[in-house]
């Protein structure tokens, strides 16, 4: 292992590219952009050499670049930064959203009559809260993070959002502060029983030691908080306004970054840090889990307007994450791990290519659509293979994952997996349809009238595109880099909570393999 | 009859207060003999002399420990601390006060003349404002000083007094909305006399129980009762509610509104941070030092109020449609915190809750400083509506502003957060997670009011009647910058000012 400090230059690295950015006048938007992508694509090649570095061969410690370094020394708040695997993942997921969604997003702002400088500094302000929070290996420093990550969000969405931006704004930023406020007061009372101190690693050895009663309360405040972030029914109800309002490659960082800190935060705080907490939840967790998954694919059935119907979908995909979650086998672990990749990545191509779709024809609305694809038939076809990815097809990366979590839920928790699985049936209802009528079926005649609904993809788009669709591939037909990463930190987490594992491990892996 | 003999007196420990009420005097000579061109440019000067010399007082005296002055005065941690805040954001005050180049100044030049008449509107035009208020803020700094060191009773009714009859004074000197401010100094002095009259009120029947005044004196007799305890809890509860009042806590806090709106701003400043300390070091010496033997009985008392208090600022601020009684609802949840603060009763407690004073005072120092800038034809544009889009044409002002909201609102990374930490920390530690859990539900309530500002800031598109933001003059953008500069620098780095508090968390009895 290096001593390099990766972590905290990969997180200020972006917070610099912010100021830098926005520093550039108005009148230059060209260069900002550039600006903007280049760093991006400076924390990607950083992250890349970060993925090459961190070890994965048996033995190799769990927490890996650590670094640490004094802030407020009578609470015992440290700048302390480590990366495991799920970690690693994470911040791998973000380093290549954000250089695809800064290009996607080129001409966003455009109609807008807003500063272009501005939008790309708040989105690689977004990216520096984002690489904090799963670098983070403090808890008072997660919590920070945690907290200012909606300022930069609450900006793109209020100022650049859509129709129903303020209302949307707002309501994402009161949801979420109510989430950590509930979280502060949690941390407050893991830090008074957990020996005052918020290293994670004291704490995780401090965590036997709390009372069951207390250690219950202080989960339900952290669990509350992820619960809203991911968000989890019946905590979802912002995401659907906030994706619909957000320009959309804000909501594919939205949905395809940011709602991971839920899923993310419960399996690297609620669970090791409270076990039996976690046990004596479980049972809400998967039943809250399971009617994500039915009641979102619902919604999402129903829906006229294509953003919203995307942020409905990744609500029922939490839905899977967090069974995977709370199953606590090895299998459905992992498999959540590797869904909060690949929904990122999946979810993430939807919204941009819905973002295209709406870009051209200037309305969110599938009734405004029909028969697109005789227009531009290569970008209807980037639609339905988002959309194929997203339903979990096997082939693409989704498929894994979802398998993964079925089969691990399968031996203990057979009620669930089999409800979970009509989940699947309404998301192929939910894709299909929502394809079929925007992009199949006669050509609704309104969209012959807009100029450039004539226009199928460009080279800008073909370039965002691609390396999504390329890792979608990747990853469905070979995983085993990622789920090499993952595997020994879902595990660690697995023995912190001490259940035993039902179903045999190493079949488990050998079928991600 | 033996001989009366002197009680021993450290000058030293009590040059602070000292400083700042002779310089008052002189002030007050200044203005009866000096001319009146060069009135404001002295008195100015002379102000800022005695806050920095105070302060440099403090701050030899840093290590004293004592009771001196016949047990009426006791210079320790907390009372350096406490002193050293209220001159560093008296002095932040000041540069408000002192601003002339806006309309020339916030005070009125002549305030007995009659609202409306002919010679008002021709003052109104293009008199200079009235110069007593430096002297008069000065008097009521070191009343301040005093309160926070008084260590009997009635030291600290006469330090009560001698800082709030200024205040009342500079409620009713506003340049603009004279009749408002008129009433809210009036509104402020009744309430304020009441309150006052309670509190000797509780002194006498304290000395009825314990037969002395000194805060020693009750400690020991509330350890070791010779007489009946209904006097103790009669009088505590009067005392209380002197200080409760003078802290803006519900139910005595119906006077904050108004006063807050009515006065002029930078003395509505004024108020917001540096009596919120007064006010709060007083409470925390009588509640630390001499009840400390019940505070099985205060504790859920005074919990309650705090939860009343923090209630009654978040769900008021939401209905406001006037930024400085926003502020004022504010700064009543506010207090509220401080008060789960005081109420842990322990070190962290009593080292958080000072955290917090400072923390909010330059905060809301910042806010007010904001608020004197935002000005259309009629003076100070306070209502709500009027500052939609001003985002949009006055960005920097619109960014300080809402950076100042966020960090009330409690967000990581300002001073609102780690001052909030350090308070809640503390309770739990004290076991009133009770008092913490409602804490944060009504920081969730709060938060929306301001999050509205901010949306009416950023969101909402600039209409005809948005007002101009004035170009500060050099004591406002140092005032403005010493704010947020304090904000920001207390949420990413607030470790010196926590280890300092901690040391300085021990009272000496």
């Amino acid at each position: 292992m290096t001593g390099f400090p990766f972590l905290s230059i990969l997180t200020l690295l972006p917070l610099i590219g912010a100021v830098v950015v926005a520093l550039i006048p108005r009148a230059k938007s060209e260069l900002a952009k550039i600006v903007a992508l280049g760093w991006s694509l400076l924390v990607l090649v950083l992250s890349v050499v970060m993925w090459i570095a961190f070890e994965t061969q048996k033995g190799a410690p769990r927490f890996q670049f650590r670094e640490s370094y004094a802030w407020i020394p009578s609470w015992d708040a440290r700048f302390t930064f480590a990366a495991d695997g799920i970690g690693l993942v994470m911040l791998m997921l973000i380093a290549i959203l954000f250089p695809v969604v800064i290009l996607a997003s080129w001409h966003e702002v455009e109609e807008s009559k807003r500063s272009a400088p501005t939008y790309f500094a708040l989105l690689l302000a977004f990216e520096f809260t984002m690489i904090g929070v799963f670098a983070a290996a403090d808890v008072f420093l997660f919590y920070v993070f945690f907290e200012i990550m909606l300022i930069p969000m609450y900006f793109i969405i209020g100022s650049f959002g859509g129709a129903r931006r303020q209302y949307a704004a707002v309501k994402f930023f009161l949801y979420s502060l109510v989430g950590g406020l509930f979280m502060l007061a949690a941390v407050i009372g893991l830090w008074v029983v957990g020996g005052h101190t918020f290293d994670f690693a004291k704490l995780l050895g401090a965590a036997g030691g709390i009372d069951t009663n207390t250690a219950r309360w202080i989960f339900l405040g952290f669990f509350i908080a992820f619960a809203i972030k991911a968000p989890f029914f019946p905590f979802h109800t912002w995401l659907p306004d906030a994706g619909g309002a957000a320009p959309a490659g804000a909501a594919a960082l939205l949905v395809g970054v940011m709602d991971k800190v839920g899923t993310f935060g419960i399996l690297r705080y609620c669970l090791p840090l409270f076990p039996e907490a976690s046990r004596w939840f479980a049972p809400a967790a998967l039943v809250l889990g399971v009617i994500g998954i039915i009641y979102a694919a619902l919604l999402a059935v129903g829906q006229n307007d294509l953003k919203r119907l995307v942020s409905y979908t990744s609500i029922a995909h939490f839905g899977f994450i967090g069974i995977g979650i709370f199953a606590f086998t090895t299998q459905a672990g992992t498999g959540s791990v590797l869904y909060m990749v690949n929904h990122g990545l999946a979810t993430g191509l939807l919204f941009i290519v819905v973002g295209m779709f709406v870009a051209r024809r200037g309305s969110n609305l599938v009734s405004d659509f029909g028969g697109a694809g005789k227009l531009m038939p290569v970008l209807a076809g980037v639609l339905f293979f988002a959309g194929l990815a997203s339903l979990a097809l096997p082939g693409t990366a989704p498929f894994i994952s979802e398998f993964l979590v079925l089969i691990g839920t399968r031996n203990s928790l057979m009620a669930y997996a089999v409800v979970a699985t009509v989940g699947i049936i309404l998301a192929a209802a939910y894709v299909l349809w929502m394809v079929q009528r925007t992009t199949q079926g006669t050509l609704n005649p309104a969209l012959t009238e807009v100029p450039a609904m004539q226009k199928d993809i460009t080279l800008r788009e073909k370039i965002v595109v691609a390396p999504l669709i390329l890792l979608l591939l990747l990853l469905g037909f070979y995983p085993k880099p990622v789920t090499d990463v993952i595997n020994p930190a879902v595990q660690a987490t697995l023995q912190d909570v001490g259940t035993t594992d039902p179903g045999p491990t190493a079949v488990a892996t050998g079928k991600a393999r | 009859m033996g001989d009366l003999k002197l009680p021993a007196i450290d000058y030293g420990a009590l040059s602070p207060m000292l400083i700042l009420f002779g310089v008052a005097c002189v002030g007050v000579l200044a203005e009866a003999f000096l001319p009146r061109k060069s009135r404001n440019t002295v008195q100015l000067g002379l102000a800022f002399l005695a806050v920095a010399a105070a302060f440099v007082a403090v701050i030899v005296e840093h290590s004293t420990r004592k009771i001196t002055i016949g047990g009426a005065v006791a210079v320790d941690g907390p009372t350096l601390f406490l002193q050293g805040a209220i001159l560093v954001l008296g002095a932040v005050s000041l540069m408000l006060i002192g601003e002339r180049s806006i309309e020339r100044g916030p005070f009125v030049s002549q305030a007995a003349i009659t609202v409306g008449s002919q010679k008002d509107l021709r003052q109104a035009g293009d008199q200079p404002g009235a110069t007593e208020v430096y002297p008069l803020t000065v008097f009521a700094l070191g009343g301040m000083l005093l309160f926070v060191a008084a260590n009997d009773l009635l030291t600290m009714f006469v330090a009560l007094e001698v800082f709030s009859l200024p205040l009342y004074l500079l409620c009713a000197l506003a340049r603009r909305r004279r009749l408002l401010s008129q009433e809210a100094a009036l509104k402020y002095f009744l309430l304020g006399s009441y309150a006052s009259a309670f509190f000797l009120f509780g002194v006498a029947l304290i000395y009825g129980f314990s037969g002395g005044i000194g805060l020693g004196d009750v400690h020991a007799a509330v350890a070791n009762p010779q007489r009946s305890q209904v006097l103790l809890y009669a009088g505590l509860a009067m005392v209380a509610i002197g200080l409760l009042f003078k802290a803006a806590l519900a139910p005595f806090h119906v006077w904050t509104p108004d006063v807050y709106q009515g006065a002029p701003t930078p003395i509505t400043a004024l108020m917001a941070a540096c009596t919120k300390v007064a006010a709060f070091g007083a409470l925390l010496r009588i509640l630390y030092v001499a009840f400390d033997g019940v505070r099985w009985d205060f504790q859920p008392v005074l919990g309650v109020i705090a939860s009343l208090t923090m209630l009654v600022g978040a769900i008021l601020a939401v209905t406001q449609t006037d930024m400085k009684r926003l502020l004022a609802y504010s700064s009543i949840a506010n207090a509220g915190y401080l008060l789960v603060g005081v109420l842990a009763l322990n070190k962290e407690g009593l080292s958080g809750t000072m955290f917090y004073l400072v923390a909010y005072g330059f905060s809301v120092l910042a806010a007010f400083g904001i608020i004197t800038l935002v000005r259309d034809a009629e003076g100070e544009a306070t209502h709500l509506s009027k500052w939609a889009g001003l985002g949009r044409k006055s960005p920097l002002f619109a960014a300080v502003f809402t950076f100042i909201l966020l960090a009330f609102a409690g967000i990581p990374l300002t001073s609102g957060f780690t001052s909030k930490f350090a308070v809640f920390g503390a309770a739990v530690e004290g076991g009133q997670t009770w008092l913490v859990i409602f804490g944060v539900i009504t920081s969730m309530l709060i938060a929306f009011p301001y999050l509205r500002v901010v949306v009416m800031l950023w969101l909402s598109e600039p209409g005809e009647s948005t007002p101009t933001v004035s170009i500060p003059g050099f004591l406002t953008s140092a005032a403005l910058a010493i704010g947020v500069l304090a904000t920001i620098a207390l949420g990413v780095v607030p470790a010196p000012l926590i280890d300092l508090t901690r040391d300085a968390a021990e009272f000496v009895r």
